[in-house]
């Protein structure tokens, strides 16, 4: 099961927002049943972000770790959403 | 739908007129506390709010906002929609200092995020469809903005 953080300002609204989107463009890849998906704020990050696989955020990233970051705003906008996906399949290793 | 009740047409402001972010924000926030459905600190948290976590969404000829804040602010679940008379620069959501003319402003009034999952993906189905936007920003009257969003519903 791989873990997924997905972090906005606050941690309930773009995140979830996002968080929603990129579950349902997951599943659609067939991959339920393969991630699950966390949420937080970005200022939660630094001791966070390590016990997760991949950070989504809709938010500038603050503190250092060694989990990979990708801005998450496609899962806001709808604008070039599929490549983002891309980026998140990859560095899950999926 | 619980997505219909939270989208109100006298929530709905057109022809906002503002020179700056901050001033389009103070309104829009200024009017939602008169409406009761925000306290008056929420005023104050979402300018502050968007200065450290912008909201601009760059989403093609109508760029949008979403400015929101913190739970504790909030007294009743609701989004405000704010037309802008003329387009102002707000700095992209997680960027440093990109800008994107804003045009529609959806204000968030959230309460229990989780509860209010089917307004955000409405939300985020509008604000990906860039018809819809164009349609919005120039709705003749509030009720049109409204039936334009809940059509896509």
């Amino acid at each position: 099961m791989k873990k997924i953080l997905v972090a906005c300002g606050t941690g309930i609204c773009t995140s979830t927002m996002a968080a929603k989107k990129l579950e349902t463009q997951l599943e659609s890849r067939g991959l339920k049943g393969q991630f699950s998906i966390s949420q937080c704020r970005v200022s939660e990050l630094s001791f966070k972000a390590n016990d997760f696989d991949v950070v989504i955020c809709t938010s500038n990233a603050t503190g250092t770790y060694e989990t990979p970051v990708i801005q998450g705003l496609a899962y806001l906008t709808g604008v070039q959403m599929d490549k983002t996906t891309d980026k998140v399949v990859d560095a899950l290793g999926l | 739908m619980e997505s219909m009740g939270l989208l109100r047409q006298d929530l709905v402001v057109r022809d906002l007129e503002a020179s700056s972010d901050q001033g389009a924000i103070e309104k829009l926030a200024t009017f939602l506390h008169e409406k009761g459905i925000v306290k008056e600190s929420y005023i104050n948290a979402i300018m502050e709010r968007e200065k450290v976590f912008s909201t601009g969404l760059p989403t093609g000829s109508i760029g949008v906002a979403i400015p929101h804040t913190d739970v504790e602010h909030v007294n009743e679940a609701a989004v405000a929609i704010g037309i802008l008379k003329e387009p102002v620069p707000f700095t992209v959501m997680a960027s440093d200092d990109d800008k994107v003319d804003v045009k529609v402003m959806f204000m968030l009034a959230v309460k229990e995020p989780h509860a209010q999952i089917e307004l955000l993906s409405t939300l985020m189905g509008v604000l990906s469809d860039p018809e819809l936007l164009k349609t919005i920003s120039e709705a003749p009257s509030n009720r049109k903005v409204i039936e334009a969003i809940t059509s896509v519903l």
